[in-house]
């Protein structure tokens, strides 16, 4: 055999080359444009203090005579205001890179905790079954009779009326992050629960028992890597509709407020000046909200098709 | 002019990777009234042949070459709607699953008269008489009642009928047939073959009968075509190819097949097969890990005893365990295996012999009676420690080599999960020393380490299976059905390895299986079961040339009639 010494890398590199998956991804231009724009979204948003010309939540670099002004490019535009400014003065690039920030962040971390939530329900769901899996299911389909924006906006609800004004403005992040959190479970539970179910009758779950490794040892180690594949793609499609659940929400205004402005924050405010013709508050954080969920609706849609295997 | 004939056919498959060539210029006719069998293993073309035939190769593959005549009619070039006119009116088809072949939400007469009105233009009452009648054919009783039945009321065996009259409605002039048995009990298989031979007789229909199976090309086939790698090795009179074979592949093919008449030593090495996996000759199992350290206690009694062993399964859930519905498994069963001994199990699907071994692994917890491993029973022994140790003397081959490997993990950490979680070694290094030990024991050598388990083929993963199974030192090895998803040229190879592994660590193993000759080639006792229940347990000797038990003879007559 030659590959007996291959490294690390060079046996990463072969599986690589092996890969369909991979070979998909670089003959699909959908794939690779929408990874490409997400990436760079995701860029600008990690790195929006290096490369934002201003940084809006500094008050004392704040101007309320640059307040309201349209793109640089029309008249009475400021070079220093690429997309103009909104009615405080702030310059809209930076305030959509600041806002970039809040609302992949939130994305982000809310997938994460509906992915755990849901994944660790419905592989506790599938392995045990019986009464466990009853009660757990059929909290998810009480769950699942309301919307996920109904949801977020009664979790947010509770928690005002639970907080004081004061401690909710500070935590409201965490408040909107835990609310789409928690909308979001029921999706990956079932998933989870349907393929931990089919996987569970191999014999290679057989063969652990016979070696006689514990129920939490099989679940995690071999049963999970064996069921993550739809959780991915349908975590990918949750991230573009997290995003948008918060930008909602915020646009609602029961998100997060003007003074930490998410892309849904800014959307909202610039929605009030409109109609009295200053268009650009609203409309450019509005095209990077599409560009940011259309990117990542389509990978999702890739990676869907790409990991299922009966359209190869 | 013969019925249908192929011309140079060839048949390829693009990938990124290249064209793979299916088919490669194969020729072949078929006569009226004759069965033409296409034999060969896995990946040799041969279902592949079939289907373009009837213009349904599975996309990508296309026909690159050559072409295929009906009654000198060519018909590889029509259109699609000529086409699927002749597929089902003048070719019928009949596939391997039963289960999957007919719709489960029509009723079986609903689809025949479907069929029947399509291509012969009848009425619906003469289609509906028609359906009876060719339901009375293939030999399905009460037809007239059966005919309003649903699929899933009919037996496998049953089913595979309603699809070879499914086949016949039209009164189709070729029929192919792609391993119309494989999925069914022997006894089944003897009587489906039986129909169809007197099929084609009556009606002078030609057939194409495509299996892996020596036994069945023996049986019912006239000529036969012996296919390797795409390409057509051998064809000719069934008896000249299977008792006068000229080409080598052919030759070792039949080679491999396991004996009915007489226990061999060991299966004749089959050299002409891809991936030949051998262990080194010069190996001593008494030098490695396997065989140097002995870590258990002495016991003088049987490695095994079942005492009473009943096994429930709940059928439909009621809200209360009193309104549960079971279906016993095992009604009660007793018998033990000594020490180093090899204790076979055979019977029919839904016997119950798979219910055993997961019973005696511990996967099911059993509804009644003792199973004792060297005299301790597990089910009653609380002390953890202690039930692993017995739980490690007792591992376990599995049927399936595609499912019976985690596809996530590396061979590697496959093989040392049990190590590690029994603490057989004492540090890495040691873990990773035993596993190239195990897999050169095995055969696979020590590069298939760092691979993944679907880089390997089934007799391969079937390798590292066993190399598991070893993982823990085990005295106790229990195969279920082991080769029954293999060829017959990697069954011979797993068949040789499991022998010699067996005299070499002086293991016992029970060994299931529902192959008579394979039974007869590894085992030195062997129980008969049928319906959860054992019927007789003789020294395999005496069972193969004297058998007792009624239910024993029927099965021992139904052995494929190949001989060597």
């Amino acid at each position: 055999m030659q590959n007996e010494n291959l490294s690390l890398y060079q046996d990463f590199r072969r599986r690589l080359a092996d890969n369909d998956i991979w070979y998909s991804f670089k003959h699909t231009p959908m794939a690779y444009i929408s990874a490409i724009a997400g990436l760079t979204m995701i860029a600008l948003a990690v790195f929006a203090p290096l490369i934002a010309p201003q940084n809006p939540f500094d008050l004392a670099s704040l101007d309320l005579f640059d307040a309201s002004m349209p793109p640089s490019w029309m008249d009475q535009g400021d070079p220093r205001f690429l997309l103009g400014t909104d009615d405080q003065g702030r310059g809209i690039l930076s305030t959509i890179f600041y806002g970039l920030r809040i609302s992949l962040f939130v994305g982000f971390t809310s997938v994460f905790l509906s992915l755990l939530i849901g994944v660790s329900l419905g592989l506790i769901s599938g392995y045990v079954g019986g009464r466990v899996d009853s009660i757990i299911m059929r909290i998810a389909d009480v769950q699942l009779s309301f919307p996920a924006i109904l949801i977020a906006l009664l979790i947010d609800g509770v928690f005002r009326t639970v907080l004081s004004k004061e401690i909710h403005e500070d935590l409201a992040l965490y408040v909107v992050i835990f609310a789409i959190a928690i909308s979001g479970w029921v999706q990956y539970a079932r998933t989870v629960r349907s393929s931990v179910m089919t996987e569970k009758i191999k014999e290679y779950v057989q063969a652990g028992q016979v070696i006689g490794l514990g129920s939490a040892r099989i679940m995690i180690k071999h049963i999970l890597p064996n069921v993550l594949g739809p959780v991915f793609v349908i975590g990918t499609l949750h991230l573009a509709l997290a995003i948008i659940i918060e930008a909602t929400l915020s646009f609602l205004g029961v998100g997060l407020p003007p003074t930490t402005p998410s892309l849904g924050t800014l959307i909202r405010i610039g929605n009030e000046y409109l109609f009295s013709g200053e268009w650009w508050i609203t409309i450019f954080p509005g095209l990077t909200l599409i560009i940011v969920s259309l990117s990542v609706n389509l990978f999702g849609d890739w990676l869907r098709d790409a990991l299922n295997p009966k359209l190869q | 002019m013969p019925l249908l004939e192929i011309k140079n056919l060839t048949v390829k498959f693009p990938s990124r990777k290249g064209d793979f060539t299916a088919v490669d210029d194969v020729s072949l006719s078929v006569e009226p009234g004759e069965i033409l069998g296409i034999v060969g293993e896995s990946g040799a073309g041969k279902s592949t042949v079939g289907n373009a035939i009837i213009s349904l190769l599975d996309p990508p593959g296309y026909v690159s070459g050559g072409s295929v005549w009906l009654k000198g009619e060519r018909i590889d070039d029509l259109d699609e709607n000529l086409q699927s006119a002749i597929r089902g009116k003048r070719i019928g088809m009949i596939f391997q699953d039963p289960l999957t072949s007919l719709n489960p939400l029509e009723t079986v007469g609903a689809q025949l008269i479907e069929t029947i009105i399509l291509h012969l233009k009848l009425d619906e009452k003469a289609a509906r008489a028609r359906a009876v009648d060719l339901l009375n054919q293939v030999g399905i009783e009460n037809a007239e009642e059966r005919v309003d039945q649903f699929p899933h009321q009919f037996s496998g065996g049953m089913r595979q009928r309603v699809v070879i009259a499914l086949a016949l409605c039209s009164d189709p002039e070729v029929v192919i047939a792609d391993e119309p048995t494989t999925a069914l009990d022997v006894s089944i298989q003897a009587q489906i073959l039986g129909l169809l031979r007197k099929l084609c007789e009556d009606r002078n229909v030609g057939m194409i009968m495509v299996t892996h199976d020596m036994g069945v090309i023996a049986e019912v086939t006239d000529r036969v075509a012996v296919m390797y790698r795409g390409k057509l090795v051998e064809i000719g009179k069934t008896d000249d190819v299977l008792y006068r074979p000229t080409h080598d592949y052919t030759k070792s093919l039949i080679s491999a097949v396991p004996r009915p008449d007489k226990k061999v030593d060991r299966f004749p090495l089959v050299t002409y097969i891809e991936d030949v996996t051998e262990r080194p000759d010069d190996m001593k199992l008494s030098d490695m890990w396997l065989g140097k350290t002995r870590d258990y206690e002495d016991f003088d009694g049987p490695m095994l005893t079942v005492e009473n062993l009943k096994q429930d399964f709940v059928t439909k859930r009621g809200i209360f365990k009193r309104n549960h519905k079971y279906f016993t498994a095992l009604k009660g069963i007793s018998f033990d295996i000594k020490q180093g001994e090899v204790f076979g199990i055979v019977g029919e699907s839904g016997s119950g012999k798979s219910t055993i071994a997961r019973c005696v692994t511990g996967i099911y917890e059993p509804t009644a009676g003792d199973i004792s491993i060297c005299g301790a029973d597990l089910n009653k022994l609380k002390d953890k420690n202690r039930r692993n140790y017995y739980r490690r003397q007792t591992q376990m081959v599995f049927q399936d080599p595609f499912s019976s490997l985690n596809g996530r993990m590396r061979v590697e950490n496959i093989i040392a999960e049990p190590i590690v979680f029994h603490k057989q070694a004492a540090d890495k290094a040691e873990v990773k020393k035993i596993v190239d030990e195990l897999l050169e024991t095995v055969g696979l050598g020590i590069g298939a380490a760092r691979k993944f388990p679907h880089e390997f083929s089934g007799g391969q993963r079937q390798r590292i299976s066993i190399a598991r199974a070893l993982a823990t030192r085990p005295r106790f090895l229990i195969c279920d059905e082991p080769t029954s998803a293999l060829d017959v040229s990697i069954q011979a190879q797993i068949l040789n390895l499991l022998k010699d592994l067996q005299e070499e660590l002086g293991l016992t193993m029970m060994f299931i299986s529902h192959d008579l000759p394979v039974i007869r080639q590894m085992c030195d006792r062997v129980a008969v079961m049928q319906s959860g229940e054992i019927l007789e347990i003789a020294e395999t000797e005496a069972l193969f040339n004297a058998p007792q038990h009624a239910y024993t003879q029927s099965l021992l007559g139904l052995m494929p009639k190949f001989r060597h």
